[in-house]
Parts: C-alpha cells; sequence; structure tokens
C-alpha cells in the first residue's frame, strides 16, 4: 500500500521533471541542465515501477531478465551515443526513434492476447501497434537516407497506394471487432502490424533525404503518442504526460522547421518540389559564370578587412567544419575579421550549422544569426558560401513563381565579392537554378569543402 | 456507442491529462530559439522512452514459462532502454558543445 502510494508521488514527480526539462531545454543557458533533470525524472521512474509497482497485489517478477535488458540497452545506447560523430547526430535520433517505436509495438503485441476483444483498450493497444510500427519503419528508412544508405525512391501513384494501405490498415482494424475466431483475429492482428510497417517505408522513401530532418521531428512526436497509449493501457501517467508532451512539442517543433523553410508540412510529405521545379526553372537558361582560382581565392580573402562564411549542406556533407575554423584562424592571423553567417535553416535543420561549427570550437560571437548578418554583409569585402545554396538564392526574393519564393534569405550580393564553393553547378536541393552563380560578383570555387579549404589555408599562408 | 461512452467516462482524468499536456507542449515549445530545435527534438525523443517503462510492466507480468512473451519483452527492455539512454546522453553531448563555446 505505502509502496504505491509511493509510486504515484514517483509518477508525479516524473511528470513534472518532463515538463521541467522541456522548458529548461527551450532555453540556451538552463538546457543542459534540463536535459539533465529530465533524465533524472526517468531513471526514477523506471526504478520505482521495478520495484514498486504491483500487478493485483503482486511484485513484478523476471527482475534478472530486466535487469539484463536495462544492462544490454544502456551499454548499447551509451557507446553508441558516445561514438556518432556529431554531424551524424540527425540519423542517430531517427534510429532511436525507431528503437521507442518499436517498443511501443511489441508492447501492444504482447498486451494483445491479455485483452478481450470487446475492451476499449484494445482500439488503444491497436493504435500503439499502428503508429509505433509506422514510426519504427519510417525511422529506419530516415535514417538509411540520411547515413546515405537509401536512395530516394518513388513510383507512379505512390500516394494512392499509400492510402490504399492506410485505408486497409483502418478496415482490418474494424473487422478485428466482428466476432471472428481468435486464430482469424490473431492473423488480422499480425496484418495490420505488417501493412504498418509497409505503411512506415512507403511514406518516407519517396521524401527527399534533405528534408529528413522534418519527417524525422514527425515520426519523433508519433512515438509520443504511441507512448502516451501505453499510458492509458497502464493507466501510468508518466507515461501519457511524458507522450503527450513530446507528442504535442513534436508536432509544432515539426510545423516550426517547416515554417523556417517556408513550406507547409503537407509540401514536405506530398513533396510537390518535384513538379514545381519545372515552372519554376525559368526556361531553364544557364548564364555565364565565372570560376576563380585557390590562389585567386586566397588573395582576396586574405586581402580583405572583412570576410563573412556562409556555411550550408555542403560543408556538413565534407565534414569541413574544422577545415573552415583553420581557414578561420590563419585569415584572423593576418588581421582579417571573420564571421559567419548562420541562416536559421542551413542544413535544413534548424541549428545544423551551429551545432557543426561548435564542434570545430569556432567561437559564439563569430556566428551571425539572420537578421544580423543581413545589416554586415553589406560592409563584407568579401562572401565565402560553402556548400549553401537556397539560403543565399535571390529568386527567394525576386521570382514570386519560385518553389522558395518568400523565404528569408542571406543578402550575400551585397558584399563586395561572392565566392561559391560547390562541388558542381547541380542545383541545391530545391531543385531551381540559383542565378547568384551568374551574377557578375560572383564566382565560383567548385570542389569538395574539406578539400578546398585545406587547400585555401595552406595557399593563404603562401600569400 | 455506449462503449465508447463508458470509456470516456472511466477514463476522464486521462483524458484531461491529455488535452492539458497537448497545450503545455505547444506552449512550451512556441518560444525556443531556432538554434535549440535540434537538442530540443533530441530531448523530446529521449522523453518518448518512457515508453521503457510499459515494457518493463510487460516482462514483469510475464509468466516465467511464457517463452514468447519474455522474448519480445526482453527486446522491447532493450530497445526502450537504448531510445531513453542514448537519447539523453546525445541530447547532452550536443548540448555541452553549445555551453564550451560560450565561454
Amino acid at each position: 500500500m505505502i509502496g504505491s502510494s509511493i509510486l504515484s508521488i514517483i509518477y508525479l514527480v516524473g511528470s513534472v521533471t518532463f515538463i521541467l526539462g522541456l522548458k529548461m531545454l527551450s532555453r540556451p543557458d538552463t538546457a543542459r541542465k534540463g536535459n539533465l533533470v529530465a533524465a533524472a525524472g526517468m531513471l526514477l521512474a523506471i526504478l520505482g515501477t521495478i520495484f514498486l509497482y504491483r500487478v493485483n497485489g503482486e511484485p513484478l517478477h523476471n527482475l534478472g531478465w530486466i535487469f539484463a535488458a536495462l544492462a544490454i540497452g544502456s551499454i548499447a545506447g551509451v557507446s553508441a551515443a558516445r561514438k556518432v560523430k556529431m554531424t551524424a547526430m540527425p540519423e542517430m535520433v531517427s534510429l532511436f526513434n525507431g528503437m521507442g517505436g518499436a517498443c511501443a509495438a511489441l508492447i501492444s503485441i504482447i498486451e494483445f492476447a491479455h485483452y478481450p476483444l470487446m475492451d476499449g483498450m484494445v482500439v488503444i493497444m491497436l493504435l500503439s501497434l499502428v503508429i509505433g510500427a509506422v514510426s519504427c519503419a519510417g525511422s529506419i528508412i530516415a535514417y538509411g537516407k540520411l547515413a546515405g544508405k537509401i536512395k530516394d525512391f518513388s513510383f507512379n501513384g505512390q500516394h494512392i497506394v499509400n492510402l490504399l494501405i492506410l485505408g486497409a490498415i483502418v478496415i482490418l482494424s474494424v473487422l478485428l471487432f466482428t466476432g471472428l475466431s481468435s486464430a482469424a483475429v490473431t492473423a488480422l492482428f499480425y496484418t495490420i502490424c505488417a501493412l504498418s510497417l509497409v505503411y512506415g517505408v512507403l511514406f518516407v522513401l519517396p521524401i527527399g533525404g534533405a528534408d529528413m530532418p522534418v519527417v524525422i521531428s514527425l515520426l519523433n512526436s508519433f512515438t509520443g503518442v504511441a507512448a502516451a497509449c501505453g499510458g492509458f493501457l497502464y493507466d501510468n501517467p508518466v507515461m501519457l504526460t511524458g507522450g503527450i508532451l513530446v507528442g504535442s512539442a513534436g508536432t509544432i517543433l515539426t510545423i516550426l522547421m517547416c515554417n523556417a523553410m517556408n513550406r507547409s508540412l503537407k509540401n514536405v510529405l506530398i513533396g510537390s518540389f518535384g513538379g514545381a521545379t519545372a515552372a519554376a526553372g525559368g526556361g531553364g537558361e544557364q548564364g555565364h559564370y565565372r570560376e576563380i582560382s585557390l590562389s585567386d581565392t586566397a588573395v582576396v580573402l586574405a586581402y580583405a578587412n572583412k570576410v563573412i562564411v556562409v556555411p550550408g549542406y555542403g560543408l556538413a556533407v565534407a565534414q569541413a567544419q574544422h577545415a573552415v575554423h583553420e581557414l578561420e584562424k590563419l585569415l584572423e592571423d593576418r588581421g582579417v575579421t571573420v564571421k559567419y553567417a548562420i541562416h536559421p535553416v542551413a542544413g535544413r535543420m534548424p541549428g545544423h550549422m551551429n551545432v557543426l561549427l561548435a564542434e570545430a570550437d569556432v567561437p559564439y560571437e563569430k556566428l551571425l544569426e539572420m537578421e544580423d548578418a543581413n545589416n554586415e554583409l553589406a560592409t563584407a569585402d568579401a562572401v565565402l558560401i560553402l556548400g549553401a545554396n537556397d539560403v543565399v538564392n535571390p529568386a527567394a526574393k525576386t521570382n514570386p513563381a519560385s518553389p522558395i519564393y518568400g523565404m528569408p534569405i542571406l543578402e550575400v550580393e551585397n558584399a563586395k565579392a561572392v565566392i561559391v564553393n560547390k562541388r558542381s553547378m547541380k542545383p541545391g536541393y530545391a531543385g531551381i537554378e540559383n542565378e547568384l552563380f551568374f551574377q557578375p560578383k560572383t564566382s565560383m570555387l567548385f570542389g569538395d569543402a574539406r578539400k578546398v579549404l585545406q587547400d585555401l589555408a595552406a595557399a593563404v599562408k603562401e600569400v | 456507442m455506449d462503449t465508447l461512452l463508458a470509456f470516456f467516462h472511466q477514463h476522464t482524468e486521462l483524458i484531461y491529462i491529455v488535452i492539458l499536456s497537448i497545450f503545455l507542449g505547444v506552449e512550451v515549445i512556441s518560444r525556443v530559439p531556432s538554434v535549440l530545435h535540434t537538442p530540443l527534438m533530441s530531448g523530446a525523443n529521449a522523453i518518448h522512452g518512457v515508453v521503457i517503462i510499459g515494457a518493463i510492466i510487460v516482462m514483469g507480468k510475464a509468466e516465467p514459462d511464457n517463452i514468447p512473451a519474455l522474448i519480445i519483452g526482453f527486446l522491447a527492455v532493450i530497445l526502450g532502454t537504448i531510445n531513453v539512454v542514448g537519447g539523453f546522453v546525445v541530447t547532452d553531448r550536443m548540448l555541452e558543445m553549445f555551453k564550451g563555446k560560450k565561454k
């Protein structure tokens, strides 16, 4: 009796730490502590459950198994989280998310046998199964895409197939309650599970790799909802608050990410980008662009008073954050002021560039947010764009037909000279031409960002 | 319909928690600087790992001779633990770097 009262208090404390944790996570100065607060609450809730939870007055058994599983999971989790490079962080989060979804689905699979069919809880279980399985399969595909192991794949009518699968899941779920034999019910249940996995795969496959962070954030909130279903199932308030908080916060976060790209969630998911591209290409007229050599670039940078670096996805892909910091230090030693202009969605994930540059110990004061950057760009002698494209595309301001029209951009064309490092003239992830590259002020410096930056550093030393 | 109403009545408190938590989640996130979006996503990811509690209960309820349930539950606890532990550790690593550069 006392035990279960204590457990109630533990769950209350757990819920409060989750709320506080999320709140603290949303402020830079308290964020780290917030994470620890939530983690402490989680530990308390887990230990409380193991030792104080009672099923019909009996304590939980199989404690040996439970601790073994906890130990294996902890070791695997810590080593994976420690080893992962910060640039590969989104796919790691996606993988963890998929495991949470799988956990929710597995719980439903076991519990399904324990409940009579006409119980309202069966609906909750189905919900948890479907959402968990979709989230799990989707997250693994998202992981594969970000890690470059899975290519974009779509076929004609895929949206219709997806809708059909979703419809089938609903219909089969209803069929469960029509008084079939128990063998048929079991078969149906596993069919629903399989269909959900297939749906998760097909749902994420056609979405472009650069949009994955949005998808991960969405699947993250899915898993939250699946966890909350567990809260219903066990009448467990801490699972409920934790799950729903993540569900709603994750949804808002997803929408915020989309807003930062000036796209709707629907647009990301259905991926109408492909269709809009042809119209926005503007007849495909490819003006002339100017190439610049490494040594010329080194001279331009070394004799500038102020250089502003615009990092983008290309920097992340090339893992060039350390190289750019080296170059920055060399230039600073020569008396050049170097700053970084950070577009909120550069790298297609809010804060991606901040995390990346922080990993290379770039001082915080050197990072300019978009507004400050746009004020300072006019005073820069040179802008060095590293693998960024859409966030500096003037079409967002000038061409109403462009799919990115209306998205705030970094106004690099106000600087005296613009040097663009890209691997090729291929358009950015939005698939649209960037007229910036054809402007007289702009010179192109082709190559992998890291290689180019290392060579540039060497060249600057010799100037 | 009756079942639905009965279900609602039986779980009024939980449904209240759900509704209030939805608003709370929206409220908490809406004022976040974009720099923190990624750590926040990761932190939220760790928090939904609370589903592990369900896995532990399932495991603890399973009869010791119910091998399939034990195996699935074992797997569920492992996966849930990875979600929780990995999630918090990754978030901490991310935020550690933010801290470092502020000094």
